[in-house]
């Protein structure tokens, strides 16, 4: 599921700087296709960000997220080697999930 | 049992816990929220009322949107407690974007991009303890981002 996303989760002045790319279409179920046809809506909706196991967001989304999600958080208190892990859940129940060990800038 | 078995099996057991919570919170999802036309509507849905505007939050973003299909945006909250962030758009087709809950190790600011279907405002609610707050901000979108 790596494809899914990419990371990055940085020390710089005391906060760790987690930046998150998701690969996800994001389709609101209002766009048609070339043939006229509505396409579904298929978007994330749940976000989650844990640090060491322990939860420290948690984000519902909807379609208003734009196509492969963008999300930058920053979080106390967390040190080098410390793992930032990253999960979303879709309206049709797929789900990706992802960590990265935090590095200094 | 062989090797590649096992490992499978473990893999398996292991995405099947991670998926258990997950689909617990699916629950959770505020449909009648993020499915109301009505930016009104969906402020009364997600508990919010009388919000004091407030210059303790920070709204970075593009006066102007070349594309509204991507218009990135900064949110800060100087606000002590903040314990969730509301972001909704009020011409957007369905006004309510996104609600982000912050633990207490947590900053209450980040960086999404989102999509805006004409010029509007992006109206922020930070919710500290019982109390609500809000800013707004006007972008001018040129070319509309909900096809």
């Amino acid at each position: 599921m790596s494809d899914n996303m990419k990371m990055r989760a940085q020390l710089k002045g005391g906060l760790v700087e987690v930046k998150v790319l998701m690969s996800h279409p994001m389709e609101t179920g209002r766009k048609k296709d070339d043939f006229g046809q509505l396409i579904p809506a298929h978007f994330v909706q749940l976000v989650t960000a844990t640090l060491n196991g322990k939860t420290v967001l948690e984000a519902q989304w909807g379609t208003g997220i734009a196509k492969n999600p963008y999300l930058t958080f920053r979080l106390k208190g967390a040190k080098m080697g410390d793992i930032v892990t990253v999960t979303w859940l879709d309206n049709t129940g797929v789900s990706a999930t992802q960590d990265i060990a935090v590095t200094t800038a | 049992m062989h090797r590649r078995n096992f490992l499978k099996l473990i893999l398996g057991a292991t995405t099947a816990l991670l998926l258990e919570p997950l689909n617990a919170l699916a629950a959770l999802w505020n449909k009648p929220a993020f499915d109301t036309t009505k930016i009104k509507e969906a402020s009364l849905l997600l508990g919010i009322h009388d919000e004091i505007i407030s210059t303790d939050i920070q709204i970075i973003a593009p006066d102007r949107a070349e594309n509204g299909a991507v218009v990135q945006v900064e949110i800060k909250s100087n606000l002590a407690n903040t314990d969730a962030i509301y972001i909704l758009v009020e011409k957007n087709p369905t006004p309510l974007i996104a609600h982000f809950v912050f633990s207490a190790d947590t900053e209450p600011s980040l960086v999404t991009r989102i999509k805006m279907a004409e010029t509007s405002d992006i109206k922020v609610v930070v919710k500290v303890g019982a109390q609500f707050f809000t800013r707004s901000k006007n972008v001018i979108v040129l070319e509309n981002g909900c096809g």
